[in-house]
């Protein structure tokens, strides 16, 4: 699978780091990095991290959970 | 001892017949909003109806204290998105009455929906000014016409007084201060934020805030709002406790918020500041059995986390309304097999370009333990532990700590044990 985070959206809230923090985690300076490429065993996490965000910055294709996948 | 499993209105099975009543929610906002796609999201495909006491479609309420307030009123971001809710909307009513046996709900237009399942999703107010007051000028804010109102009157210029440095208070004062406007803002207590964050934070955001220029009045409060009294009726100031006065063209009270539960009066539901569920966010009576069919949700719901026993807590955030009314529906419609609400409290706040992140509860703290605390950098780590054990950190500008911190409340979290097993506790009448 494969996520998407929207950098003009982001604004760093961390809510994706705390319910998938094997794909999302900060770093010293606040920055969210982020794996593009995710195994499939992680999707449901990466869909909770993207439900909990509240911007809506976070996208994900390719697994059976992502929209219009 | 064995009690009867919960027998309730949808114990026929979740996906109820499409011609019954179905499932209602009451508050439109994003507990409910939330719950509905839940709902959705494990299958319910009967009707599903979402009431509303403002005419405005679902949105988020957090920017309306901070960029909304003096940035472009582009109020179309904050939009919830409602695809695939499939839901009927009723906005702009108010509920007025709930009867539990029967699962009626009235409207206050008269009308009565009943429901196979209710979720109570109506939030909370912004707690009112009740002394006088003059009639123009004094606003507090909760919705978006509310922060229209509000956002209209800093566009004037202020000065602005605000009642209350709480989070609300404070993310006014800083948004007051990024578009220039003179802000004095007054707090009983000692410092803003001391309550809940304690000594270290406080003096923290204290200081943010008089460098940024505020006239901050702490140990004070608002005694009395003045107006001009020339048949405009415009607030011009106050009068705080210590004798002083300040001059204001716009007072915010900020005070805290109050749970809506105005409607659920007589209806028989416990209600002690929120409607008080279970572990797994069912409607309790007063007798403390749950109520078949109800369960409740976000700022409204008093809920038991696992530190907080017996009366529980009520929180006002942002993710707590979306994980709670996820687990909301879940009961809903899975009542045999619910799971206990038990999440890691977080919340944010924006001030002057710092962010804050809280995680856990650290008013529940012995002992705060300072690990970073630079004004100049702006970076804030602290802490907090009851009896040895981490309950909560409060950070600035430190998003790595924070999540650490989560990840170790969240691990001792999924040590403690649930509440009472559903089903136990059987609903008996």
């Amino acid at each position: 699978m494969k996520t998407h985070v929207d950098r003009d959206l982001c604004d760093n809230h961390g809510q994706c780091v705390f319910a998938a923090p094997e794909v999302f985690s900060f770093d010293d300076d606040d920055y969210l990095l982020y794996t593009e490429e995710a195994g499939d065993e992680l999707q449901e996490k990466v869909a909770k991290a993207a439900a909990v965000c509240p911007v809506r910055a976070i996208t994900f294709t390719g697994g059976s959970l992502a929209a219009g996948a | 001892m064995t009690g009867p499993r919960m027998t309730g209105p949808l114990t026929s099975g979740p996906l109820t017949s499409a011609t019954g009543p179905g499932i209602i929610v009451v508050g439109a906002s994003l507990a409910g909003v939330r719950a509905a796609r839940a709902l959705r999201e494990r299958g319910y495909g009967g009707r599903l109806t979402l009431v509303g006491d403002e005419r405005h479609p679902p949105y988020d309420r957090p920017p309306l204290s901070k960029e909304f307030l003096t940035g472009p009123a582009d109020a179309e971001r904050f939009g919830l998105p409602l695809d695939g809710l499939e839901a009927d909307w009723v906005l702009g009513r108010a509920a007025e009455r709930l009867d539990p046996r029967r699962l009626v709900v009235a409207l206050d237009d008269g009308t009565e929906m009943p429901c196979e399942g209710l979720v109570i999703a109506t939030g909370s107010r912004a707690r009112p000014w009740v002394a006088d007051a003059p009639r123009r000028g004094v606003h507090t804010l909760r919705g978006l016409d509310d922060a229209r109102a509000l956002g209209a009157a800093l566009a004037g210029g202020g000065p602005l007084l605000i009642a209350g440095a709480g989070f609300v208070g404070t993310e006014i004062a800083a948004a007051a201060r990024a578009a220039d406007v003179p802000v004095t803002l007054v707090d009983k207590a000692a410092r803003p934020w001391i309550g809940r964050f304690g000594a270290e934070a406080a003096a923290f955001v204290e200081r943010l805030h008089r460098d940024a220029g505020v006239d901050l009045r702490c140990g004070t409060r608002v005694e009395a709002l003045t107006g001009d009294g020339d048949g405009d009726d415009r607030v011009t100031g106050a009068e705080l406790s210590d004798g002083t006065s300040v001059a204001a063209g716009t007072v915010v009270v900020a005070l805290g918020a109050v749970p809506s539960t105005g409607w659920l009066a007589g209806s028989g539901l416990a209600l002690d500041q929120g409607v008080r569920v279970d572990a797994y966010c069912r409607a309790l009576r007063t007798d403390g059995t749950h109520v078949p069919g109800i369960v409740a949700a976000g700022d409204v719901a008093r809920w038991p986390h696992p530190w907080v026993p017996g009366r529980g807590l009520t929180l006002g955030h942002w993710s707590n309304a979306v994980e709670q009314a996820e687990v909301a529906a879940r009961t809903l419609l899975f009542p045999q097999e619910p799971t206990a609400y038990r999440p890691v409290p977080s919340f944010w706040s924006d001030q002057y370009g710092v962010k804050f992140r809280s995680v856990g509860l650290p008013e529940l703290a012995d002992t705060v333990e300072v690990r970073e605390q630079s004004t100049e950098r702006r970076r804030l780590d602290l802490a907090y532990y009851r009896d040895g054990a981490l309950v909560g950190a409060l950070t600035a500008n430190r998003a790595a700590r924070t999540a650490s911190y989560q990840a170790q409340l969240a691990a001792a979290l999924a040590l403690a044990p649930d509440g009472p097993l559903p089903g136990r506790q059987a609903a008996t009448s």
